[in-house]
């Protein structure tokens, strides 16, 4: 059930260019399934953002959040620091309904800060079993994080934009001469790559995560939400009815 | 000590009640506490048919409060009556509905689509959206509009009408004189403000209708001191709102003169900022002197 809860920043890491990794406790009774993300609040700041869950260690009793310093609000987040709490409201939206599908290899697309909450998807699919193929693109080498984490999951492919490491390009090139036959994709990124992919995968099943800004993060406010491809006058809430979504099911713009 | 109070239609066991557009039809918000704390609950606006508001970002941050522009998203009064409200009906919490539309003919039908509902104790007619391109805001900034929405709303409704008023106008008593003439049982004030916010980087509006409505403690001076003018020159009751955090903010709004509060973007930073308010508010009170908050109402105007 969702709430409220002060936790206590366990450890608080730069990870790459602007991109920081905060673990945090694992309320009891709480479980975080893939794809669902966690609204912070932030001193001095009206509106929480949400941030996407990307690792469960149920050993250790903790999850792990990965942001990228986009604006104010991830610019605050990062100064915080391993001793301080956060007042986070989870679990947040909805998942990657792995449990209910036949999956038996699965492509696993990622952009830039797209690129954590597929971690934590990957490794629930290894461990069920499932082959993963990632492909994950960033802007330059600065900016790459978790590729050893994912190579550990099975084939992983990297691309960045001005070439500085890695394949020269998007990920799209990248998936083109892949070797299928992959039964699902999974995919996590900024529009314009959710747009290329979801086109050049049209005729595979496949989920997509779906950022916005936020207001409540619950389902109150309508600031959240993404028409629908069967009828473009209708609309689901990316942080309750999403973030993931079936992939044809919204219309990206 | 006593937190209640009695409006036109509505017992209050406290004047704390969640504003419109805030805590949608409240389904969400009871996953954090038990409904039946609060005074009343306003829901999120009803139109004629479902609308599917601006389009996305509809919010940004501001400094010490937000924008938004949502456009009266809602999916349209029938359903609301239908499918939205009888989840409220096991709380012994009275319900508010927000009356919105581009027409009069549209106000009217929603408010009289809402009498077949026996789930609601009061009409907010909200004659103050900034947010949408035709209709809601003229209504609100012409007394002559508001006057006959207000007038034909109440004729059509079985419940008492609290008509929200908009803040982006020269003269609030004017607007409020002019419904009150109409027939208003109440006032529910300040809907947002008119703002905008631009991306340095991107170089245009953040939000994609351009303009959105300002909420949050950076408008609550401007909702006391429309308030403080409107309680000078009128005796009718008054719901007030605008950047409500604390109960300090409550306390400060009943002194203005209103007789009960609505928040609304404290919810999306708390969701238990209305349950957290009311537990305060019997301390905050005291300390000042009073021992219910209907000997605080209004006690500003006395100095
Ligand atoms: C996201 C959002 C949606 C809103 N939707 C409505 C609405 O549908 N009808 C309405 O009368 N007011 C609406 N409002 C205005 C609020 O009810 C309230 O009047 C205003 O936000 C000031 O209070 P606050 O500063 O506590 O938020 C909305 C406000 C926000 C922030
Ligand atoms: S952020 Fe409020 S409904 Fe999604």
């Amino acid at each position: 059930m969702i709430s409220k809860q002060m936790l206590n920043i366990e450890s608080h890491i730069k990870i790459a260019e602007d991109t920081f990794e905060v673990v945090l406790p694992l309320p009891d009774e709480i479980e975080l399934k893939p794809g669902q993300f966690v609204h912070i609040a932030l001193k001095g700041h009206m509106l929480r953002r949400p941030v996407s869950v990307a690792d469960v260690d149920k050993e250790a009793n903790t999850f792990t959040i990965i942001f990228k310093i986009f604006g104010e609000g991830t610019l605050a987040l990062s100064k915080y620091r391993a001793g301080e709490s956060l007042d986070v409201i989870l679990p947040c939206g909805s998942f990657y309904p792995i449990e209910n599908i036949n999956v038996n290899h699965a492509l696993i697309v990622g952009g830039g800060i797209g690129v954590p909450p597929l971690y934590y998807l990957g490794k629930q699919l290894k461990e069920k079993g499932v082959k993963v193929t990632s492909v994950l693109g960033f802007q330059s080498g600065s900016q790459v994080f978790y590729e050893d984490k994912f190579r550990a999951l099975g084939d992983t492919f990297v691309a960045t934009n001005d070439g500085s490491y890695g394949h020269k390009g998007f990920v799209t090139d990248i998936i083109k001469d892949l070797n299928k036959p992959i039964d699902y994709y999974f995919s996590c990124g900024p529009t314009p790559m959710l747009q290329a992919v979801t086109k050049q995968l049209e005729k595979e099943k496949g989920y997509i995560s779906l950022e916005e800004r936020m207001g409540c993060g619950v389902g109150t406010c309508y600031a959240c939400v993404i028409p629908l491809r069967e009828n473009p006058k209708q609309s689901k809430k990316i942080c309750k009815d999403g973030p993931v979504f079936y992939a044809n099911e919204v219309i990206l713009s | 000590m006593s937190l209640a109070v009695q409006l036109p239609g509505l017992e209050l066991k406290n004047p704390v009640m969640p504003a419109s557009g805030c805590f949608g039809f409240g389904k969400e918000y009871s996953q954090f506490y038990d409904l039946d704390k609060l005074g009343a609950i306003i829901v999120k606006a009803a139109t004629g048919e479902a609308r599917y508001g601006n389009p996305t970002p509809r919010v940004a941050e501001t400094e010490s409060g937000m924008l938004n522009a949502i456009g009266l998203q809602n999916p349209g009064v029938e359903t609301i009556v239908k499918e939205e409200l009888p989840f409220l009906r096991p709380f012994h919490t009275p319900v508010i509905a927000n009356v919105a539309g581009s027409t009069v003919e549209e106000y009217v039908y929603v408010a009289k689509t809402l009498n077949k509902s026996d789930d609601i104790s009061a009409l907010e007619l909200n004659i103050s959206c900034p947010n949408v391109k035709e209709g809601g805001v003229q209504f609100g900034t012409d007394p002559e509009l508001a006057k006959e929405v207000t007038y034909k709303v109440k004729e059509a409704s079985d419940y008492p009408v609290y008509v929200k008023l908009s803040p982006n106008v020269s003269n609030i008593t004017a607007m409020a004189k002019a419904v009150a003439d109409a027939g208003a049982d109440g006032l529910s004030m300040i809907n947002t403000l008119t703002g905008m916010q631009i991306n340095l980087k991107q170089r245009k509006p953040i939000i994609a209708n351009q303009t959105g409505g300002l909420s949050g403690p950076a408008i609550k001076p401007i909702a006391i001191r429309m308030i403080y003018e409107v309680k000078q020159a009128l005796d009718i009751p008054i719901i007030g709102m605008g950047g409500i955090m604390t109960a300090e903010d409550v306390l400060e709004f009943l002194l203005a003169g209103a007789n009960a509060v609505a928040v609304g973007t404290a919810n999306f930073q708390n969701p238990l900022a209305c349950p957290e308010i009311i537990q305060q508010l019997p301390e905050t009170l005291k300390k000042y002197g009073f021992r219910s908050v209907e000997e605080a109402i209004g006690k500003g105007h006395e100095g």
